[in-house]
């Protein structure tokens, strides 16, 4: 551990950090390449957000008015792909290069040079796939899922250009995935053992080995379709001795633990924003990380569940309505462990505590309708209904994507060294909070009265309540402008803040000055 | 922008208030479908319990512990009785829900001794049903005209949700479905009767339903399926056993006497003007789909036929792939789903509309030698 910190005080002297461009192309830094990271998700979440405006604007009526259903399909497609791969997946990315370092009082990443790499080969994955979009017969308009033959015989050239950036992604994905496991492995602080970690630091930990267990898996999807499209394999072709369901099997295999890849690490950043709100310790700490270790095991034996209609055998149907109910344990486990540190704390309601909240209302809405999704005999009814579609929103949007802004509020100070201005903030909580609901709740009533999802134009019993939803979508999307204004107004100034802005809040990341200097911890500190 | 915000989300709440729509799954018309119906609304009421309790806990957290108000906070943490109750209990409640839901379960995947048996066969974007013993077989379309679709004509009732030829089904007996597709994966779903089952090219997959009241039942794909997926209904109607067994013995007839019309009809040609009539109907409803009403097609997706060469030069070459389709793409064979006359129209028009004017004309006997080839 000290040879590691003398030779980063060494390089030390000898650093003179570029200027302009270079400094963020060349950059090693765990502190540049994390906002390279927050910044290039939150310009994919506005790229895919627009896309969904599209989306919700030809729903907005029934017929067809803006889109034809070709485009439309690119649309469901590239949104998905590009929330996924684009902006949920870096955000988190971005937050633990800035933070997992801080939080266990390392002076950077362990593998700095492949840090930077994991970050620069991104924005050319989503050239690519967006440039996809200006081809001859448009881009992908399988669905995110991109289900064979719909993806191989069925496709349009620009297949090859989209299997081409998931491998990218994946790539970054599991470069990135393995510099936080060497990282927590080898460079935590003297007497930082194992179960003293943040639980941001845990969930990242255990998302890490999630991402290198089913990237290649996906990999391995996006290869076998590449293949059977252009070099006359059948994988997925019956006709060759293929078979299509085969690709489902693949696909949710990685899938699954992606879901989850998407949450963990949420539910670290609300188990170190709960207690600091509350000004109260974690209940169970030990009963988190089991918990979570747990949600990830399980993550490997449910992805059939996204299958049930494929036609299984009963006995397989059995097996993975049971595991998946499990599942539901350990998230209520996590769940009753926020609400009891909540329970006779001292709270305040600053806005990371808001957004915190809310996602544990809304993340257990989204567990409630996932739980019903795992009964087999009713997912009949439910699958690929607009009631799948308000599940894994309530879960993805109000869930993963809430926390990640409760990170931005909380944190922000510590990156820019500036308060951000509360007032502006709770505009956005509000805003976000109640256009959401409007935008997803009655999504759960569409489905349950029988509309498909991925459809361009609905029957006329579902036209009222797509107005509603196409509502609650522009104005959600029209609130996250208020975000961006707010950490705008935030990197350039405002009030300063002090090392710990948050008086319940605890961590290393609280004793460096805010800013945090470019350089933390290069003498690591001793951790009791 | 905002103003027209606020007007639409004025003009919506009155709307929303007199709606007549449907918030919750239906109660459907099998004994299977009220058994799902009364377990997701089992499973909905124990989440409400739960949600109201936790989110209970929460808010009298939220509104009595708060700083505002002076509360100091406690400082218990860890109660290892606590955590096991509250893993226990949840998962007892878990064992509570999946008694009933195994039951149902096996119950719905329980398809022997079916009275009747229908293939369903889904293809881009259409449906195909079979009867099995019965000499019965019609693709079922879209019947909304594409006029509704793109708003110069006001939508019908049942837009999006009617179709040319329903599928006929007996009450009171047990049908057995056999799914299954000729291009990419499709799911054929009636929510009436709780049935919804993937078509997967290349296997057959197995359903089946006992419906308890004569009716209208309506459906739609539930598997993306391309770019009409949204285009794709599922109509069934259920008659009286008794009424089914003349619907379907009428059927027959009338298959058997429209067979004996083609062979009729090689011998006799028809003029220009018949074949672009009737050509110009059967392509706006089984091209235009994929090569648009102008004969363009999207290009990188579907070909265009204006002004190609097969079209303009290739007579055999296009008779051929519109009777036998062309393997590896969304080219279907249209030999079994059009009669010849539709098809010599159908191939006629291509090779004279949208300035083509190739000046042939293409009669059933023509299209003949192509068939079962």
């Amino acid at each position: 551990m000290s040879t590691v910190a003398g030779e980063m005080d060494h390089h030390d002297h000898h650093h003179h950090a570029p200027s302009g461009i270079t400094r963020w192309l060349f950059t090693t830094n765990h502190k540049d390449i994390g906002s390279m990271y927050l910044w290039f998700s939150f310009i994919m979440f506005l790229v895919g957000g627009s896309m969904a405006m599209v989306i919700r604007a030809e729903l907005f009526q029934p017929g067809l008015q803006l889109v034809d259903p070709h485009f439309f399909n690119q649309m469901t497609t590239v949104h998905g792909l590009i929330m996924v791969f684009g902006a949920v997946m870096p955000a988190f990315t971005g937050l633990a290069n800035w933070m997992v370092p801080m939080m266990i009082g390392a002076p950077d990443m362990a593998l700095p040079r492949m840090n930077n790499w994991s970050f620069w080969i991104l924005p050319f994955a989503f050239a690519i796939l967006l440039a996809s979009l200006f081809m001859e017969g448009g881009g992908p308009a399988f669905g995110w899922t991109f289900y064979a033959p719909l993806s191989t015989t069925y496709s349009s050239d620009s297949t090859a250009l989209f299997v081409f950036s998931v491998h990218i992604m994946g790539i970054s994905s599991i470069m990135g995935a393995i510099n936080v496991i060497v990282t927590i492995m080898n460079m935590r602080a003297p007497g930082m053992t194992y179960m003293k970690m943040p639980l941001f630091v845990w969930t990242w930990f255990i998302t890490a080995f999630l991402l290198i267990a089913v990237m290649p898996v996906l990999a391995g999807a996006v290869t076998m379709v590449l293949t059977d499209k252009y070099f006359s394999t059948s994988f997925f072709d019956a006709a060759g001795g293929g078979d299509p369901v085969l690709f489902q099997h693949i696909f949710w295999f990685f899938g699954h633990p992606e879901v989850y890849i998407m949450i963990l690490p949420s539910f670290g950043i609300v188990s170190a924003i709960i207690p600091a709100f509350s000004r109260k310790k974690l209940f169970g700490y030990s009963s988190m990380v089991y918990a979570t270790a747990a949600i990830a095991g399980l993550s490997f034996l449910v992805w059939a569940h996204h299958m049930f209609t494929t036609g299984m055998p009963v006995a397989a149907e059995i097996f993975f309505m049971y595991a998946t109910m499990l599942i539901s344990v350990p998230t209520g486990v996590k769940v009753f462990n926020w609400v009891a540190t909540m329970w006779r704390g001292s709270i305040s309601f600053e806005t990371p505590m808001l957004f915190a909240l809310a996602f544990v209302i809304l993340f257990t809405i989204g567990g409630f309708s996932g739980l019903m999704l795992a009964i087999t005999p009713v997912d009949f009814q439910y699958h690929d209904t607009y009631f799948v579609v308000a599940h894994f929103h309530y879960v993805l949007v109000s869930g993963a994507i809430f926390s990640i802004m409760a990170a931005a509020y909380y944190w922000l100070p510590k990156w820019t060294g500036h308060m951000y201005d509360e007032t502006l903030a709770k505009w956005h909580f509000w805003c976000s909070l109640i256009s959401v609901n409007v935008l997803f709740f009655p999504m759960h009533f569409a489905g349950l009265a029988g509309m498909p999802r991925r459809i361009p134009d609905y029957s006329l019993q579902f036209a009222d309540i797509n107005q509603i939803v196409s509502i609650g979508g522009f104005a959600f999307g029209l609130s996250q402008l208020i975000f961006l204004a707010v950490v705008i107004k935030c990197v350039r100034g405002g009030e300063k803040a002090p090392a710990k802005p948050w008086d319940g809040a605890e961590g290393l990341e609280w004793t460096v000055p805010s800013p945090a200097p470019y350089h933390t911890f290069e003498t690591p500190p001793e951790v009791k | 922008m905002s103003t027209r915000l606020i007007t639409a989300l004025l003009a919506s709440i009155p709307l929303a208030a007199s709606a007549q729509s449907q918030l919750n799954l239906t109660q459907g018309v099998t004994e299977i479908s009220q058994r799902v119906y009364d377990l997701h609304m089992t499973i909905f009421y124990i989440c409400c319990v739960i949600g109201v309790i936790v989110f209970g806990a929460m808010f009298v957290s939220m509104i009595l512990h708060r700083k505002s108000k002076g509360h100091k906070p406690a400082t218990f943490h860890e109660n290892v009785k606590v955590e096991i109750l509250w893993t226990v209990i949840p998962f007892l409640i878990l064992v509570g829900m999946a008694i009933p839901a195994t039951k149902t379960l096996f119950a719905m995947e329980d398809a022997s001794e079916a009275e009747v048996t229908v293939l369903v066969t889904g293809s881009q974007w259409k449906w195909h049903y079979k009867y099995f013993d019965r000499d019965v077989e019609y693709f079922s379309l879209l019947a909304t005209r594409q006029d509704q679709i793109n708003n110069r004509l006001e939508k019908g009732e049942n837009y999006l949700l009617e179709v040319d030829r329903p599928l006929v089904l007996p009450t009171d007996t047990k049908v057995r479905f056999l799914v299954t597709s000729d291009d990419v994966i499709h799911s054929w779903w009636v929510p009436d009767f709780a049935v919804k089952k993937d078509a997967n090219p290349g296997f057959i997959n197995e359903a089946w339903t006992k419906i308890d009241e004569p009716g209208i039942y309506r459906g739609q794909c539930a598997e993306l399926c391309g770019k009409d997926h949204g285009f794709m209904p599922v109509v069934v109607i259920a008659k009286e056993p008794a009424e089914f067994e003349a619907w379907i013995s009428e059927q027959e007839a009338i298959a058997k006497a429209a067979k004996e019309e083609e062979q009729r009809l090689l011998s006799m040609s028809m003029s220009k003007d018949e074949l672009m009539e009737l050509g110009e109907r059967v392509y706006l409803g089984s091209c235009a789909a994929c090569h648009q009403p102008n004969g363009e097609g999207i290009p990188g997706v579907f070909p265009s036929l204006k002004g190609t060469a097969m079209v303009m030069n290739d007579k055999p070459g296009h008779i051929n792939i519109v009777v036998n389709g062309k393997a590896g793409t969304a080219m279907q064979a249209f030999g079994n789903q059009l009669s010849l006359r539709e098809l010599a129209a159908v191939i006629t028009y291509e090779r004279n509309a949208w300035g083509n004017n190739t000046g042939d004309l293409i009669q059933a006997a023509d299209v003949n030698e192509y068939l079962n080839k």
